[in-house]
């Protein structure tokens, strides 16, 4: 050890080259990579010109509608006038403070749950009994004094997040099952856990969001109607179940069969050999894969706004086709929305990739 | 008790209670369907397919009118939704195949304008996209009456773009088995020259006859003179341009989102496929005197493909589902057809099935084809 550090060291400081001919090399090395550098950075040039002139000198700082159709630029009261709606939807506006408490109640907590040191029993309990009912009681009312606000006055950014968090908490628990169905030996459960995961993955999202949406209604018995909200949310949990189920397939077939055979070799049951033996192996292996599809599905979400629900992307064009407003901050609007968008997915694809390199130290 | 502990008795008794309550569950909610159904007396059975439809389609690919069947408005759905589903992956791949190789370009300019590109089309969401592209070309191309033309018969306005289109009045189908006749010709002189060339290890000019053979029966079939086909020109009327090949803006903008949606995927899945290529085969390809372009050609992506031919799969199936995205911007696909014949005829569960059935039809085709084209390309183990 000591050896190869003492001869490679010295190497290294003359095998170095000067930084300054680095980046030459690294930029004008030869004249068609020059020629490329020279193409890249007058794109970015433009670029930057474009959305600095766009955002900050030929925008409109304070004025009404009449002053954002003068300009080229983007229309800053616009956002200020309309965020709320667009954060909201039609929430009652005085009870506004209590989605905004719930959101940075739900953001915070997530972000404290991103922590891998805090994981265990205890946070799950966090959530089951203390952050997701505060949550649900935040939002509804009903109880201590809160105004009760029926789930088809919710939408907006909550919304979002609540189609796609939820949706993936309950369908981690169904995609789990599912996996151990289609892994199962026994021929029939195999059968029905691979039909339902092939079916549900062999078709668009829209089509199972239109199948909750005016199909369901049919199956239930009569007088017995369910809110909408929930049917799509039902919806998205089963689509995200059958992803969920292959994901941890794959984490599964990770799983060398011989630590199954020990486990049973050793008399527990299939369900503890299972759930203490071969799932924590499987599943530690596909937590950045699922949280690729976290972002996924977040993204997904948007598509309710098909069957009509008020969800973030909803209440967004709404507030574009407001009357005050109509045709002049169509832009600015989309430009907001993608803003916010790509703001948390980007933020878990660093995190999905933290976890990757998390478990790959842990385990040398 | 002593059954009880038998694994044969129990994993019997296990699946006959799952198969019981799986087949108990479609018969409470057939029940209850039917009871609804007969209830708010909506008709059931396949029977409407074969009824006049009545509802105008405004792009198709084949003859039809709001006469023609249900069954046929389902069709012309479903040819557009392979339309877009096909362009989209094709154009969507090409892109993809560059960026992802000017992702690991040496110049980090380069590679950091390529890693925005993916990241800002993976990061929002498609159907953002779709509604944005949508609102950007009918605010950025002026109104039909003052179309921009492009090139003489080519007009651009935000009723979309109009080309000048081929006409045929007859001898279509002489010349399509022509081209299908030259095609396999050229497929069959093509394989033997390969052969050839990897027996002898010289090149030859076998592409050359390929070539020659391919349009030699097109050019045989017109200068028999039994060919007649004329221009049309899309004429700027006062509303609207009429004739020729128009194609409309929700076309375009489904078409862009889907194509650069795809291209950001393809690029991750073939970044990471050259990087799975161990670096020992650049240098060895390097050290025999190979350029650069050649060695990414022929030594690099031929390995590569293995890696990024079963996630490019997945690639193109959501492509063809997320295709059904098209309703929100109203291009007529296979899903808004069937919408707005489920809104119709109020048979919500048969059109939900035939569409459902479809997309489940296709997909299973598509994942044969390419598993078919992954074991060509897969590592060939002696």
């Amino acid at each position: 050890m000591t050896d190869t550090q003492a001869l490679s060291a010295p190497i290294a400081n003359v095998a170095r080259p000067a930084r300054r001919s680095q980046w030459r090399t690294a930029y004008f090395g030869t004249p068609g990579n020059a020629l490329v550098t020279l193409v890249c950075g007058g794109v970015i040039l433009l670029l930057a010109k474009f959305a600095l002139g766009w955002l900050f000198l030929n925008a409109v700082f304070d004025g009404g509608a009449e002053a954002c159709k003068q300009s080229s630029g983007a229309c800053w009261p616009f956002l200020a006038d309309k965020l709320r709606y667009m954060l909201f939807g039609f929430y009652p506006f005085e009870e506004q403070w209590r989605p905004l408490v719930a959101l940075s109640l739900f953001l915070g907590s997530c972000g404290l749950s991103m922590i891998p040191r805090v994981w265990g029993r205890g946070l799950l309990l966090a959530w089951v009994i203390g952050i997701l009912p505060l949550l649900y009681v935040l939002m509804a009312g009903g109880v201590f004094g809160l105004t009760a606000v029926p789930t088809s006055k919710w939408g907006g950014l909550p919304l979002s997040f609540m189609l796609s968090f939820v949706g993936l908490a309950f369908a981690l628990p169904l995609g789990i099952g599912l996996a151990l169905a289609r892994a199962s030996h026994l021929p029939a459960i195999r059968v029905l856990g691979v039909g339902f995961i092939e079916l549900v993955r062999g078709v668009p999202l829209i089509s199972i969001l239109f199948m909750a949406a005016v199909m369901l209604p049919l199956f239930m018995p009569d007088g017995v109607t369910i809110d909408k909200l929930l049917r799509a949310q039902v919806a998205i949990i089963l689509f995200a179940a059958a992803y969920i189920a292959e994901i941890v397939r794959g984490g599964l077939q990770d799983v060398p069969s011989g630590q199954f055979e020990a486990g049973r070799a050793l008399g527990l049951h299939y369900w503890q050999v299972m759930f203490k033996i071969v799932l924590p192996q499987a599943l530690k292996k596909v937590i950045p894969a699922l949280v690729g599809l976290f972002i996924a599905f977040f993204q997904d979400t948007t598509l309710v706004t098909i069957i009509g629900l008020l969800d973030f992307l909803d209440t967004v064009r709404t507030a574009l086709r407001d009357p005050d407003w109509q045709g002049i901050a169509v832009l600015e609007g989309y430009v907001f929305a993608a803003a916010i968008y790509f703001l948390f997915s980007a933020l878990m694809g660093v995190y999905s990739r933290f976890l990757e390199r998390h478990f790959n130290t842990s385990y040398r | 008790m002593l059954f009880l502990n038998d694994t044969r008795f129990r994993a019997a008794f296990y699946q006959f209670v799952a198969i019981s309550a799986v087949l108990l569950a479609a018969w409470v909610m057939y029940r209850t369907a039917s009871a609804n159904l007969a209830r708010q007396d909506i008709a059931t059975g396949f029977g409407f397919l074969s009824r006049q439809a009545g509802i105008a389609i405004s792009e198709t690919s084949i003859a039809y009118g709001p006469t023609d069947t249900v069954a046929r408005a389902i069709l012309v759905g479903l040819i557009n939704t392979i339309k877009v589903s096909f362009l989209a992956a094709l154009f969507g791949t090409i892109i993809g195949v560059f960026v992802g190789i000017g992702r690991l370009s040496a110049n980090p300019l380069l590679s950091r304008l390529m890693l925005a590109y993916v990241e800002v089309l993976r990061n929002v969401p498609l159907l953002l996209y779709l509604f944005l592209w949508y609102f950007l070309i009918i605010l950025v191309f002026p109104p039909v009456r003052q179309a921009i033309q492009l090139f003489p018969g080519f007009f651009l306005s935000n009723s979309g773009l109009a080309v000048p289109s081929l006409e045929w009045h007859s001898g279509f189908e002489l010349v399509l088995s022509a081209l299908g006749l030259g095609i396999a010709a050229a497929l069959v002189v093509r394989s033997v020259a390969r052969r050839r060339r990897i027996a002898s290890g010289q090149a030859n000019a076998g592409w050359i006859v390929a070539l020659i053979l391919l349009i030699l029966p097109v050019l045989a079939v017109w200068a028999s003179g039994q060919v007649s086909l004329s221009w049309s020109a899309p004429e700027a009327g006062r509303f609207r341009l009429t004739g020729g090949l128009q194609i409309r803006p929700e076309f375009v903008a489904l078409l862009v989102g889907l194509m650069l949606n795809l291209s950001a995927s393809v690029a991750e899945i073939v970044r990471a496929g050259i990087q799975a290529v161990s670096k020992g085969q650049w240098e060895a390809a390097q050290a025999l005197g190979l350029p650069r372009s050649r060695t990414l050609r022929l030594v690099v992506l031929p390995q590569a493909l293995r890696v990024i031919v079963p996630p490019l799969t997945n690639t193109y199936l959501s492509v063809f589902k997320n295709s059904s995205l098209a309703i929100a911007i109203g291009y007529p696909d296979l899903v808004m057809v069937s919408n707005t014949i489920m809104n119709q005829t109020g048979q919500a569960m048969e059109t939900i099935a035939i569409f459902m059935g479809i997309y489940l039809g296709l997909s299973v085709l598509i994942s044969l084809f390419m598993n078919w084209y992954n074991a060509r390309v897969a590592l060939k183990t002696r």
